[in-house]
């Protein structure tokens, strides 16, 4: 019964989608009030009934009702019940439920917070929000329902794939489409603006909060997924260039392009084309990412489920809602008024070498990720695409981009000086001196090129502390008083800070975590050790353990210092799901801060010594700190007491004071 | 002039859209790739081993027996390799698959380490460190399974890992067919 009713309503909300997405356009373009008020109730009505929906799938798991068939493939009774919950969207029907979902979340969102936005512009933006929510029901109803039944329902599950089984995982995707389908706002933001025929400052205060939660959400979900391919893969990567893992680096790019010239065009109303262009981009990215991941055209730590049809419905909305969309900027996009013009070093300067940077980067990873299958497609020949191109094209790029993050705060809108904005970033240049010296006399032995991504990564962290004890004019005021200032900066400002700086600290531990990484595969005898970087590991043995739905063969080392000082025991083991007919490794990892030591259990030799593999990951914790600071910056910001005022009030002419790019 | 510019963007998208929409549907029907080599003979390719032990690697030659067999792509550094590892090892096990394997984009100590700790469930095994071995088979990304018939020709292939429903209704019929 309750399956039912979640498909009713799901079909409902592809009523209320249909409303949604063309009565209140009709209305904006016949100026008529009662049809644009449509909007907002309609995408309330949308968010109710999919939220219904998604609950009544979420009981099916929870309920263990192994009459849908959904549930029947992806879980088992025996699951614990994090992992219960999180299967809903562990698999593609449930995934899609929550994209849909998420979506919805994001029109009830701007019909609510729009109250006070030009009638039109919200009318606008909440219709076109709905066409996309219309286009993702459609192809849920139509390819991928997850409230199918089968008759008889079987015993019990079939389990959902070890692998996922993971906390960091169960929230990974959820994170992930926050951030992919939040761009779908921009995505109707710009479009909005392209038929209204006007953007100017209060439009991009209006659009600002939305790209800022999209791209906040965006990062902690690449950052999740990195973090559980670290600690579940069982060999201590942290990024693969693999093609799906790529499909959500490129709307982040674009994204982070996106959110600075947002910023551009709210303080000088510069850009604006520019900036509609990479809304839609951004999107378009998302959906193609959706579509790599949903279609199983790209092999990948993803693709475990594989359906062609799925794919192609997916590649005609993404033609569909891109060529439309471009369509749409072809006709109109001339008719935006060009902004205030700018010298070539100045804040919007800047913002437009990060924006190239950003792009060419987004390009090359799209290129590497797309190449492949194109000409596999044209019978044009084969290639492959790995990690050496990426090295040679994705970091070149990257290396500049961090090396300005520094400079172009510190520059002034229209026309600034970059002599004094180097002048004035001394201290972020001793920094990253110290830095190096010191990274080069403990490492001696490492590549030189690896002391420049470090150097880097210093100059960021510095740039931006210094940008930071600018405004509140730390030293050249009494200390109070700069404190006081603190307290009063925009949180904008706090916000920009702590990203620039995350950035920074990210750059440099990924640096230090390629480059200084340790490791030792041996195979060992019980009592007999390994040492590595400062420690001793000795193996104490191995022993079953039970897990609720696996067994285990457990491994005790004993971490000492080479003088024999106790630091830790690590436990890592070799897990098998006999629902599922896979095994895992799950690594034990014990995390000083400054750097992880890692340990993998392998298979048992005949002679009955077992393989142990250990890893020493200088500063590999610090890649999720500072992408973890990043996402920070972007909620604090969205936190600025101007956004939300701005969000209840009407809009008058730009301020004298702007948010800070 | 100045709308042309912004005709650009469209215009290039619609050159990639019926660019890539022409691949896709060439043959009537959806063909999402890879299928170039069915029915086609075992690509060139010679690969050094990556055992220790081994004498030799894979190469064109050690695909024409009587028997059909497998040829897995893998690497250490692969998830779904992972997932269908086990499937792989019961196949070569108890139903007696002759299973050669392309280790795939990997150091030999990676590898070597990665069957350590897994299983080694593979007859041949040709490394493969540049992925020039796998480009003649037109690999996409791994893992990836051939089914090579007796007479050196590829049947089948799936890219992605395998699974029990696809073993159990893809690849044991076909090798039956085909006499393994």
């Amino acid at each position: 019964m309750i399956p039912e009713l979640g498909h009713f309503a799901l079909v409902l909300a592809t009523v209320l989608a249909i409303i949604q997405s063309v009565v209140p356009l009709v209305g904006a373009a016949a100026g008529r009030a009662a049809w644009m008020a449509v909007g907002a109730p309609a995408a309330f009505g949308q968010l109710i009934a999919l939220t219904v929906a998604f609950a009544a799938l979420t009981w099916a798991y929870v309920a263990s009702d192994f009459s849908v068939l959904n549930v029947l493939q992806n879980s088992h009774s025996a699951k614990p019940m994090l992992f219960k919950v999180a299967g809903v969207w562990g698999n593609h029907e449930g995934s899609m439920l929550l994209w849909v979902l998420v979506l919805a979340l994001f029109g009830a969102g701007v019909a609510a917070a729009g109250r006070g936005m030009p009638m039109t512009l919200r009318a606008r933006v909440v219709a076109f929000q709905g066409w996309v929510g219309l286009g993702f029901l459609t192809f849920i109803l139509a390819t991928s329902n997850p409230f199918l039944r089968v008759d008889p329902p079987p015993l019990d599950g079939l389990d959902l794939n070890p692998l996922l089984q993971d906390p960091a995982l169960a929230l990974h995707p959820p994170f992930l489409y926050l951030g992919y389908v939040g761009f779908s706002t921009a995505f109707s933001f710009a479009l909005a603006a392209l038929v209204e025929g006007r953007l100017d400052a209060a439009w991009a205060r209006w659009a600002r909060p939305w790209v800022l939660a999209a791209w906040a959400a965006l990062t902690v979900g690449i950052a999740l997924g990195s973090w559980w391919a670290y600690y579940e893969l069982g060999w201590g990567g942290w990024w693969f260039w693999d093609p799906v893992e790529n499909a959500s680096l490129l709307p982040w790019l674009t994204g982070t392009a996106l959110l600075h010239c947002v910023a551009v065009v709210e303080k000088r109303e510069a850009l604006k084309t520019w900036t509609v262009l990479l809304a839609i981009v951004t999107f378009g990215l998302s959906l193609l990412g959706t579509f790599l991941v949903r279609s199983g055209v790209l092999t990948s730590v993803h693709a475990f489920a594989v359906d062609p049809d799925r794919g192609i419905f997916i590649l005609v909305l993404l033609v569909l809602a891109v060529g439309g969309a471009l369509a749409l900027y072809a006709w109109r996009a001339p008719r935006l008024s060009s902004g205030g013009g700018f010298a070539p070093v100045s804040r919007e300067g800047a913002v437009v070498i990060n924006n190239l940077l950003l792009c060419t980067a987004a390009a090359t990873v799209l290129i590497g990720t797309l190449y492949p299958l194109v000409l596999e497609a044209l019978d044009a020949g084969r290639v492959s695409v790995g990690p050496p191109y990426y090295n040679a094209t994705f970091v070149p790029l990257a290396a500049p981009l961090i090396a300005l993050v520094a400079m172009g705060p510190l520059l002034a809108w229209r026309r600034g000086d970059a002599a004094a904005a180097l002048t004035r970033l001394w201290a972020a240049g001793a920094l990253a001196l110290v830095g190096v010296a010191v990274v080069a006399v403990w490492q001696a032995d490492g590549p030189p090129l690896a002391l420049l991504g470090i150097g880097l990564g210093f100059w960021a962290v510095g740039g931006a502390l210094v940008e930071w004890a600018e405004r509140v004019r730390l030293f050249r005021v009494p200390l109070a008083d700069s404190l006081r200032r603190a307290g009063n900066l925009p949180r904008a400002a706090w916000g920009m800070t702590l990203a620039h700086a995350g950035l920074g600290i990210a750059a440099l531990a990924m640096t230090g975590a390629s480059v200084y990484v340790q490791e030792r595969l041996v195979v060992l005898e019980v009592g007999q050790a390994v040492e590595i970087a400062d420690y001793r590991l000795t193996f104490a043995g191995v022993a079953p353990a039970v897990g609720p739905n696996y067994q285990a063969e457990r491994a005790t080392l004993d971490v000492t210092t080479l003088d024999g000082d106790a630091v830790t025991v690590l436990q890592p083991e070799r897990r098998w799901y006999p629902v599922a007919q896979m095994g895992t490794a799950e690594a034990a990892i014990r995390s000083s801060g400054f750097a992880d030591l890692f340990a993998t259990l392998g298979e048992q030799a005949d002679d009955g010594r077992w393989t142990i593999r250990v890893r020493h990951n200088p500063l590999v914790s610090w890649i999720w700190i500072g992408s973890g600071l990043m996402a920070l910056g972007g909620v604090v910001s969205l936190a600025d007491r101007r956004a939300w005022r701005t969000l209840r009030r009407r809009v008058r002419p730009p301020a004298a004071a702007g948010l800070p790019a | 002039m100045r709308r042309l510019l912004f005709l650009l963007p469209l215009a290039g998208f619609f050159a990639v859209a019926v660019w890539g929409g022409l691949a896709l549907f060439r043959d009537g029907s959806a063909r999402l790739p890879p299928s170039t080599l069915i029915d086609q003979p075992v690509p060139d390719f010679a690969l050094p081993p990556l055992r220790a032990g081994d004498a030799a690697g894979l190469a064109t030659a050690d695909l024409n027996g009587a028997d059909p067999v497998l040829v897995n792509v893998f690497a250490s550094w692969c998830v779904p390799c992972l997932a269908e590892h086990p499937l792989l090892t019961r196949l070569a096990e108890e139903d007696g698959v002759v299973i050669h394997a392309i280790n795939f984009k990997d150091t030999a100590d990676a590898a070597q380490a990665w069957l350590a700790q897994h299983g080694d469930p593979f007859a041949r095994i040709g490394f493969d460190p540049e992925g020039r071995g796998g480009i003649e088979w037109g690999v996409t990304g791994v893992p990836e399974t051939f089914v090579v018939d007796g007479d050196g020709r590829v049947r089948w292939r799936h890219a992605g890992p395998l699974t029990p429903v696809i073993v159990d209704q893809s690849l044991m019929p076909l090798l039956a067919e085909l006499g393994g």
